[in-house]
């Protein structure tokens, strides 16, 4: 009963844009920790996420535009983002299976042949 | 030229179940608060519901499968059958849970759950009245829809996955292929109906439908009347349901991608495939078959003026009546989604299962084109055909025909013999049905039904 | 009764935040320690529905339908597909070094707290504004073809682009059967980077 009697913080801005960092941050580990390449796909896609997160808080958030006509850039730029990350793993996608056609391994230590 | 009207201007006074339950309740009113109650309302009505439907369909399918194959189906449990569906949940509950050692635990244990929650997050979404909805009355309806139809492929393809069997893995990957081709021009059937709708709000849908049978969006235009084919075809095989139902081909893969499942965690797959069954029917009615409205209007005159009167003098006295009339409206949308997983079952138990490349041949090569085609008809027809827009009752009379001539007449002729066409192929359908039943012309003899023994041979079955 | 009077739409709206805002975190952060690629598969799907459910709470609500349509039910299948093709074994592992692995956690670390110290170090708006999830359809479709005409071509064309250029890429080469049909290296070779 207590419990409720706490005066909640209005989630703002601020907890959208920290929750967004740490999308951003978890999806740069993936990048860098990663040796499976779908697995540095999958860091990738975190990563657009993270900032479409930050897009659409933006959004909500920055009131620009009348009552009738909200402001709507950020959720079109986000709409944008996501179709292009589609597209971007699809043609990801064909490149790791040429290449695990032609080394019968996925690991990105073993793409070393245009080293030296 | 004539753009897409903005269907949205017509403010209908509404009448929410949801707030005025709220309201009694005195709790405090807000849109996030809203929508969390909202969900709450729904998951407790439609539990329990889901499942009903679940063993009514289940028990209903064996007997037309019966029926169809001239026998009589169950007929032992309870009057005609009826509680064999708690006769095999018991079964299913008391069997020993078994999880193979080589499977993923944790993936195996997830999967019906994955594959359970969308088919049962999408009934939020479905307009069983024009009260009877989800609060917040999402705009965006029908696209919800589609997003859970999409998230459930995850859930079969990790039963097939983490099963860690030839046999799931193979069903998984078909099953894979085939939801997701198909969910393209399942998609595009939807969009050719919305387009001529103007609205993704299922809410909007059943009211613009509310003017009697030739008000109903399958007769807007024909090509809105072949999408809704083309969508039929697409949720049986979004349903790996026959004769798409290859994912499950007992005689080929034992049980596709839950081979491995027993008890308890098999019958949410099977739960989740008959709650698809009844959501798919149910998107039909909604959005093709008028949803919650009768033939004739009736539902839509009376709501109109029960809503003003509620409007007028918000209270008890004047909610029963609004009330019962949802009630109405929500065993009419229940009976077409019915009537629409009848359909199915038929289909099941008549057509043969074709092969994997036969399916992706059908969905690539002939429904997505026709889809295609139907899109870019649907616009041009939506640019060209001069039609009134908004709410029946509320907007224009739609049993006046003079007036809607004068607006649009091509548009009016249209949606006259649509519904023309329509209501004949359906009473035909139905008579010739009631009419082999009565006869028994369309019904040859069992070896074991009884003759006199003084009697002609000329009853007995023809080789 | 009297408690669940009092819950205002503010503690409905925290509860949800932490809740879909916590399931993405978490599943972020089980990604990048799990070992088993399809495990990883399926926190980005829990990710992603996170991600989804704020959308909703940010009244993006067609928003939030796209991502579930095109993310969770386009993208993550296609990934999951990869993941069956590419995988030799159910649950093959690859380990990083342990140099790498502190190379990255200083890089995350020292990242997650720049962006926390310049996000809280400003000023932004705390309070929602007056628009009350009144974000009509009709404006989105609007201004996607209007204001957002050429990019949404231009995003067309390009998806047309990589639909093609995906299919060919992973079309692979299909001579294996005509190779022993050639006797000789050299031809074999010329069939082989053909």
């Amino acid at each position: 009963m207590s419990l409720l009697a706490i005066q909640v913080t209005t989630i703002g801005l601020h907890h959208y844009l920290v929750l967004g960092a740490f999308l951003f941050v978890c999806g740069l580990m993936t990048i860098l920790l990663k040796r499976n390449a779908i697995g540095i796909l999958m860091g990738v896609e975190l990563v657009l996420n993270a900032a479409n997160v930050n897009l659409v808080a933006f959004n909500y958030f920055s009131y620009a535009g009348t009552n009738g006509a909200p402001a709507l850039n950020g959720q079109i730029f986000a709409v944008f983002v996501i179709v292009l990350a589609a597209a971007e793993a699809a043609v990801a996608l064909a490149i790791f299976l040429n290449f695990y056609n032609n080394f019968t391994t996925i690991d990105v230590e073993r793409a070393s042949n245009l080293k030296g | 030229m004539n753009l897409i009207s903005n269907f949205l201007a017509a403010d209908v006074p509404t009448f929410s179940l949801q707030q005025l339950i709220q309201d009694q309740l005195g709790l405090s009113r807000g849109p996030v608060l809203t929508m969390v109650y909202g969900v709450f309302l729904c998951a407790a009505v439609f539990l329990p519901a889901v499942s009903l439907v679940a063993m009514f369909s289940i028990w209903w399918e064996r007997k037309v499968a019966g029926h169809m194959q001239s026998r009589l189906g169950p007929n032992r449990v309870g009057p005609i059958g009826l509680l064999q569906s708690l006769a095999d949940g018991a079964k299913l509950i008391l069997k020993e849970d078994l999880i193979p050692t080589s499977a993923d635990h944790f993936l195996y244990r997830l999967a019906p759950y994955l594959a359970f929650a969308p088919a049962f997050a999408v009934f939020l979404a479905l307009p069983f009245g024009p009260s009877f909805c989800f609060e917040p009355m999402l705009n965006v309806g029908v696209f919800w829809i589609l997003a859970m139809l999409s998230v459930e492929v995850m859930g079969v393809i990790l039963a097939g996955w983490a099963s860690n069997n030839k046999w799931s893995i193979y069903g998984a990957m078909r099953e894979a292929c085939q939801m997701v081709s198909y969910e393209i021009p399942l998609g595009i059937s939807i969009l050719v109906a919305v387009m001529a709708a103007g609205t993704l709000n299922m809410v909007e849908l059943g009211h613009m439908q509310g003017g009697g049978i030739h008000t109903w969006l399958i007769y807007k235009n024909p090509f809105v009347f072949a999408a809704f084919f083309v969508f039929f075809v697409a949720s049986l095989a979004s349903n790996k349901r026959a004769p798409f139902d290859l994912p499950e081909s007992e005689s080929e893969l034992v049980a596709g991608f839950h081979t491995e499942y027993s008890g308890l965690r098999f019958s949410f797959f099977f739960f989740a495939e008959y709650a698809a069954m009844f959501v798919v029917g149910g998107i039909q009615a909604a959005l093709f078959l008028g949803g919650w409205n009768d033939p004739f209007g009736i539902i839509g005159y009376f709501n109109h003026h029960l809503n003003a009167s509620y409007a007028a003098d918000p209270g008890l006295n004047t909610a029963i009546p609004v009330l019962i009339l949802n009630c109405v409206a929500a065993g009419i949308f229940v009976s077409k989604a019915m009537g629409i997983v009848f359909v199915q079952m038929w289909i099941r138990w008549t057509v043969p299962r074709p092969r994997i490349d036969q399916v992706l041949y059908a969905c690539v090569k002939v429904l997505l084109p026709m889809s295609m085609i139907l899109l870019l008809c649907g616009a041009i027809w939506q640019l060209v055909v001069p039609d009134h827009g908004g709410i029946p009752w509320v907007d224009y009379q739609p049993w006046d025909f003079v007036a809607w001539a004068n607006v649009g007449l091509a548009s009016l002729i249209t949606q006259v013999v649509l519904a023309l066409v329509g209501i004949t192929a359906f009473s035909a359908v139905v008579g010739w049905v009631l009419y082999s039943a009565a006869t028994g012309r369309g019904h040859k003899m069992r070896l074991t039904d009884p003759t006199d023994i003084n009697e002609g041979t000329e009853n007995l079955v023809k080789a | 009764m009297d408690a669940i009077n009092s819950i205002t739409n503010a503690h409905a709206e925290a509860v949800l935040f932490y809740l879909f805002g916590g399931m993405a975190a978490l599943s972020a952060l089980l990604l990048v320690l799990s070992r088993n690629i399809v495990r990883t598969a399926v926190c980005l799907l829990f990710t992603l529905m996170g991600v989804a459910g704020l959308y909703f709470l940010l009244h993006a609500e067609f928003l939030a339908a796209v991502q579930l349509v095109v993310y969770a039910g386009g993208t993550l299948i296609l990934i999951i597909f990869g993941v069956m093709l590419t995988s030799k074994s159910p649950f093959s592992k690859f380990e990083p070094k342990p140099g790498e692995v502190a190379v990255a956690l200083t890089v995350g670390m020292v990242l997650f707290g720049a962006l926390v110290l310049a996000l809280h170090s400003f000023p932004f708006p705390a309070a929602s504004p007056d628009v009350q999830g009144k974000y009509p359809l009709v404006g989105l479709g609007q201004a996607l073809l209007g204001d957002y005409l050429i990019p949404f071509e231009i995003a067309s064309v390009l998806l047309l682009v990589v639909m093609i250029g995906a299919a060919y890429l992973a079309k692979g080469r299909r001579h294996e059967a005509e190779d022993m049909k050639h006797t000789t290296p050299a031809s074999k070779t010329m069939r082989q980077w053909s």
